[in-house]
């Protein structure tokens, strides 16, 4: 299978930058994926909001809630990616919660992903154990179903990658997403267990907030997530948020290309 | 398909963080389930610290009263803590200790699970969190200092709706955030496998007492045992012996709220369709895109949007059935038993209690039902005055 989710780690380290979908609303979304391109970004992750995010931290919550109430739906999303479609050809994936798929009716849901030009799908509540009934649809539709590694996967970690597609999400930290000052998981090991059992990136999120973690986690890895950290800009700005998400975007690309 | 199934239902939907957490207690269960003396340790507890076994009470002024078949109450309320809550509590905390955890943490909807939590970490010398929403804070505002009295941390939570859906996100949330030590004391027959069957097992001693006590009082079996549904444990515990049975009928009462044609209801299996939340694939109140919704009741036990996935199976294949009770029908009979048979149930038990009013007088005298009091009701009279008009406050 080939989609442009491979490309974005050829000779770099990506950045994957992630918003809520409908945070503020959908048109300031639209302007932000195209800043967040320009300012360098590889790859995005798109969040579908859903009502009760258990993997998630309060940053990313409350935009789920302001999306939510502003009248967003996957539908909406959807004509939103079309539009979006016209003027990128940025990567995207779609992150959101079993639920939010399963109701859409997993067919009908990826298939339609797949056609709005969608690359991949993260859903963080759904485990190795349960991933078929949703990675068998993907792969179908030539779609990337992205797996996540925590740091208490030890010893699944082999069984996980062997069946990785696209990038390997390695959750960097116990607990939810959100912004944390240390990071004490050894991400090196993680990512050398990854690699032994197959020869695919792996992108680092959970608690990557500032330039000088992005640095050293892509040091380990072959890409940064950040989430809480962007959509907090968007939460303090609002519509205005585009230039703000656009610096940090940037600041962010400075801090994992070499020197 | 995974393991922990009901049918479609049920399964490990969670992050990745806590599958060895799960894959741990699953195999801890597995083991200690089959072992004497844990089997052992738990009956003595059960005997000597929680009442057990409860009485299976016939209630004759009702039985009159209602004119139709033997009305017997199962009295779950007579347990240590007021309710079946401590059952599970009592089960899943020996099994933390066995694992080596030291600190536990739930959910709570009414309360009666987290104080049913904190009375036996207390006991058995266990830290204990407890997360309970904002709003049911406030109904419940006794149980609360009851938890603090008891040692425990309670944590209100203000995300969603602030209720009983809200706690069972927060506790998540927090045990993917300290597993080495923590064990989550889930609630109900919900959530990841192994939960479901671990809950079932520890309250199905309810039925498995209820089954001989009704045997020995009637020289027969009931015809229908009736509990109250929110995630359903005093339910499952209630039907579970009697499931091989096919002749006697298990019925399941919802919350229906202000009525199941309204949005302000609970009730899951009238009103929700086929989904994936809290770990579990079942059926959920959610609407056309899958958002969870925001639901409703008076009692804060059952003011939950989804049920436990083996109740899904039982619906689907037909062995129970589960009907809807209004606020109003719970609180008359709430009034009801407390005045004919002089026992106030929790307002959870009362959605029970009023199916039973409905159906007995159908039956013949012949006939006899078992009504599953899971709770007593002190928690509730100053909710209940309210409803009634009544200007008291706790």
């Amino acid at each position: 299978m080939s989609n442009r989710i491979q490309d974005v780690f050829k000779n770099k380290k990506a950045f994957i930058p992630f918003i809520t979908c409908g945070d503020p609303d959908l048109n300031t979304t639209m302007e932000i994926v195209l800043a967040m391109e320009e300012a360098g970004a590889d790859l995005i992750e798109l969040g579908i909001p859903f009502s009760d995010p258990t993997a998630e931290g309060p940053v990313i919550q409350e935009a789920n809630i302001r999306a939510l109430s502003g009248g967003v739906t996957t539908d909406k999303i959807f004509e939103m990616v079309v539009k979006l479609r016209e003027k990128t050809q940025i990567p995207m994936v779609f992150m959101t919660y079993a639920n939010v798929v399963y109701s859409y009716g997993s067919d009908k849901f990826l298939k339609k992903a797949k056609e709005i030009g969608m690359d991949g799908i993260i859903l963080p509540d759904v485990p190795f154990e349960e991933k078929s009934e949703f990675s068998a649809i993907c792969k179908e539709n030539d779609l990337s179903f992205i797996s996540l590694i925590a740091p208490t996967s030890e010893d699944r970690i082999e069984m996980i990658a062997k069946e990785a597609e696209g990038f390997v999400y390695c959750v960097s930290s116990l607990g939810v997403t959100g912004m944390r000052s240390v990071i004490t998981t050894d991400i090196g090991a993680m990512v050398e267990l990854v690699k032994k059992a197959k020869d695919i990136p792996c992108a680092v999120g959970f608690g990557i907030s500032t330039p000088e973690q992005a640095a050293e986690m892509s040091k380990k890895s072959d890409g940064v997530i950040i989430g809480s950290a962007i959509v907090k800009l968007i939460a303090e700005h609002g519509k205005d948020s585009v230039p703000y998400v656009s610096d940090f975007v940037r600041s962010i690309r400075e801090a994992i290309d070499p020197a | 398909m995974s393991k922990g199934r009901f049918g479609v239902h049920g399964g490990q939907y969670i992050p990745e963080t806590l599958m060895n957490a799960v894959i741990e207690l699953e195999e801890a269960y597995d083991h200690y389930k089959n072992d004497a003396s844990f089997n052992q340790e738990l009956e003595e507890l059960f005997n000597n610290y929680a009442n057990r076994p409860s009485l299976l009470y016939y209630a004759e002024h009702m039985t009159k009263d209602l004119g139709g078949a033997k009305v017997y109450l199962k009295r779950e309320d007579l347990n240590h803590t007021g309710a079946h809550k401590i059952n599970n509590v009592l089960g899943q905390c020996l099994l933390a200790k066995k694992m080596g955890k030291t600190r536990v943490i739930a959910e709570t909807g009414a309360g009666q699970h987290g104080v049913a939590t904190a009375t036996v970490a207390a006991l058995m010398g266990l830290e204990c969190e407890v997360y309970m929403g904002a709003v049911d804070c406030e109904r419940q505002a006794l149980n609360v200092y009851r938890m603090k009295l008891l040692g425990a941390k309670v944590h209100p939570v203000h995300s969603g709706t602030s209720t009983l859906k809200d706690a069972v996100s927060e506790t998540m949330r927090e045990w993917t955030n300290r597993i080495s030590d923590t064990h989550y004391v889930l609630g109900s027959v919900m959530g990841p496998h192994p939960f479901p069957t671990i809950v079932r097992d520890f309250q199905a001693v309810i039925s498995k007492e209820a089954r001989e006590q009704h045997l020995k009082a009637e020289g027969r079996l009931p015809d229908a045992v009736i509990a109250c549904v929110g995630g359903g444990s005093n339910a499952i515990g209630s039907f579970y012996h009697f499931i091989p049975d096919k002749e006697v009928k298990l019925i399941g009462c919802e919350a229906a709220g202000r009525g199941i044609d309204t949005a302000e209801t609970a009730a899951t299996i009238s009103t929700g369709r086929l989904g994936i939340f809290h770990g579990m694939k079942s059926y959920f109140c959610q609407d056309e895109y899958g958002q969870i919704a925001p639901v409703y009741s008076i009692s804060a036990g059952l003011d939950y949007p989804g049920v436990g996935p083996e109740h899904a199976d039982l619906y689907d294949s037909g062995r129970a059935e589960y009907v809807p009770v209004t606020d109003d029908e719970a609180v008359d009979a709430f009034e009801y038993l407390s005045r004919t048979e002089g026992v106030i149930p929790a307002i959870e038990s009362a959605h029970a209690v009023a199916y039973a009013l409905k159906l007995v007088p159908t039956m013949s005298k012949d006939q006899s039902v078992i009504i599953t009091v899971s709770g007593r009701g002190d928690k509730d009279v100053a909710a209940i005055a309210r409803y009634r008009g009544e200007d008291i406050h706790e």
